[in-house]
């Protein structure tokens, strides 16, 4: 069995079962909403401290709003998994000839192309409240946000294959996030952040994939930002990804 | 005399390392399994649960790497074969494997299509499945609504989408009621018939006495009998068969005659004869002929035979069924 067709096959069959609920596609888009509406409001006012020049908010927020969703968007697909494990589905997958890394690379395709449909629509949302678009940067950007989203994905699946039941997979998976995403200066900048934390975020590989997108929507492809976020996320995406690979190899001992 | 053999291991082993508070423990799931299972044969894994039953076979559909011993599974090398095993074999797992989020019909092509079979081809086959066993009704539903039997029929349909001359049937029917365990064993020996061999596991008694060439019996990791029912059956004892006479002078006078076909042992009991013969069910129209000729007319009649259960209780000291409470 050919690689691609295995992925094909596997994506086929986890994007149909995202379009039988479309529903959550939706609602998964609500709290960025909610940012957009009820948080970015905030940061107009403090317009013209470091980091955050005056009337730019909406150019400096979305950037990395993106990015949290695609944090948080895909950290959380682990529990579709343990119920494809409950089910036995997944050792049906594997007792057939069908590559081992395609089941898991089927999966995190679709968790992207459900992230990268979401960023599109928060962008078109956006546009209105004076966000200001370079499409070539935008559809960079897209590429990191969807590496960023089959990172998480990894990380998930990687969790959800070790424990096998929910209980705990919720609250590791949000011990995980959560400082992540303070830590990557999405709320507000981290120039704002004392010495001692602005040196904690830069431990964080989300910070960079931050200031890679800031730097695309700002269209500055010159910006040493741009490949410092791109390579970063792709290594930390390869050595997740190879580590729920591994996680699938030990599901059954 | 060299049948064929469609799985053949030597000390096949698993043991499990777990971690617990940093004290390493290993759990001799499976301690050294020789099988041989002949092809076109039911081999029956009869034992309770947690006996290593699912283990080994888990190891034999290349699921699990054994830490010992050796295999083959379809004439392949459990080893370094795994890939041309999976061609070859059918795994049906306990928790069956059906995708409840899509239909019979999806559900089956995608499993053609993963064993490479291309889509037009995938998508016949399927409808030969939905025919074969009978799901015409529902096979065009999402998977979620299916009743426990409904179910596994698709599992076991999913587990032969690829045709193979092998099918490993994990509890095939575990949790179903009477009527769908009755039509489940009808399509285990269907696919008997078609030729394919099945390898069940079960821990129940008469699935294994009902469908099985050859049984072993598994119990903390080691087997620790294998046979036909009936030679396991034979091997703890004689069959009883009673008889109860109108008075006890034709009691006696039958007890004398009936020592001619040298049973383990009779007994006569005022109006009752017991008579300890092996293969009773054989040995009964013979018996009865004979006091028939000698005009010594037995009332009543019942023959008992040691089940399943009872081998279980010699080999083991336990019995199956307390077990699985």
């Amino acid at each position: 069995m050919k690689l691609l067709r295995g992925i094909q096959l596997m994506f086929i069959r986890n994007m149909r079962q995202t379009l039988r609920s479309p529903i959550f596609v939706f609602v998964s888009l609500f709290q960025p909403l909610l940012y957009l509406f009820l948080f970015m409001p905030l940061l107009n006012g403090l317009g013209g401290v470091p980091g955050l020049p005056a009337g730019k908010t909406v150019q400096i927020f979305i950037p990395g709003l993106l990015v949290m969703m695609a944090l948080f968007g895909s950290a959380f697909v682990g529990f579709n998994l343990i119920d494809d494990i409950r089910s036995g589905v997944i050792e049906r997958f594997l007792v057939t000839p069908v590559n081992r890394s395609a089941i898991l690379l089927g999966r995190v395709l679709r968790d992207a192309v459900v992230l990268l449909t979401q960023c599109v629509l928060i962008t078109l949302v956006a546009i209105p409240l004076g966000l200001s678009v370079n499409v070539g940067g935008f559809l960079l950007s897209l590429v990191l946000y969807a590496m960023v989203s089959i990172t998480m994905a990894s990380m998930s699946y990687s969790f959800a294959l070790i424990y096998r039941i929910e209980d705990p997979l919720a609250p590791t998976l949000n011990t995980i996030t959560l400082p992540l995403s303070l830590l990557s200066g999405i709320m507000l900048p981290l120039a704002l952040a004392p010495l001692w934390l602005q040196d904690l975020a830069k431990a964080n590989p989300f910070s960079y994939a931050v200031n890679a997108s800031r730097a695309l929507f700002a269209g500055s492809f010159h910006s040493v930002d741009i490949i410092k976020g791109f390579v970063i996320v792709f290594l930390l995406m390869s050595v997740v990804f190879w580590w729920s690979l591994n996680s699938l190899r030990k599901l059954e001992e | 005399m060299t049948e064929e053999l469609v799985i053949e291991t030597k000390g096949l082993k698993k043991t499990f390392v777990s971690k617990i508070k940093g004290k390493k423990k290993e759990v001799e799931a499976v301690k050294g399994v020789d099988l041989a299972v002949k092809k076109g044969e039911i081999f029956g894994f009869l034992g309770p649960n947690g006996a290593g039953k699912s283990t080994t076979q888990k190891m034999l559909s290349t699921l699990l790497p054994p830490t010992g011993g050796e295999a083959k599974v379809a004439g392949f090398d459990l080893q370094k074969e795994q890939s041309q095993i999976r061609k070859n074999i059918g795994y049906v797992s306990q928790a069956g494997g059906t995708d409840s989020g899509a239909t019979g019909y999806e559900n089956l092509i995608l499993q053609a299509q993963l064993y490479g079979i291309d889509d037009k081809t995938a998508k016949k086959q399927a409808e030969e499945l939905v025919k074969r066993f009978q799901m015409d009704s529902f096979a065009d539903r999402p998977a979620s609504t299916y009743s426990g039997g409904q179910k596994r029929r698709l599992d076991v349909a999913l587990g032969m989408t690829h045709r193979p001359q092998l099918l490993l049937l994990d509890e095939p029917t575990t949790g179903l009621d009477p009527q769908s365990r009755v039509y489940m064993w009808e399509e285990i020996k269907k696919l008997k018939a078609d030729g394919v061999s099945i390898f069940l596991t079960t821990h129940y008694m008469e699935e294994a006495d009902n469908l099985c060439d050859t049984i072993a019996i598994i119990d903390d990791g080691t087997i620790i009998v294998k046979g036909t029912p009936m030679e396991l059956k034979n091997s703890i004892g004689a069959d009883i068969i009673v008889f109860g006479f109108s008075d006890e002078n034709i009691a006696r006078k039958s007890e004398q005659l009936l020592e001619k076909f040298h049973p383990e042992k009779i007994t006569l009991e005022k109006t009752f004869v017991r008579l300890h013969i092996k293969d009773g069910d054989r040995a009964m129209p013979e018996v009865l002929r004979l006091l028939d000729a000698n005009n010594l007319k037995a009332q009543n009649i019942t023959l008992s035979r040691p089940s399943l259960d009872d081998v279980f209780l010699k080999y083991t000291g336990r019995s199956l069924r307390e077990d699985n409470k």
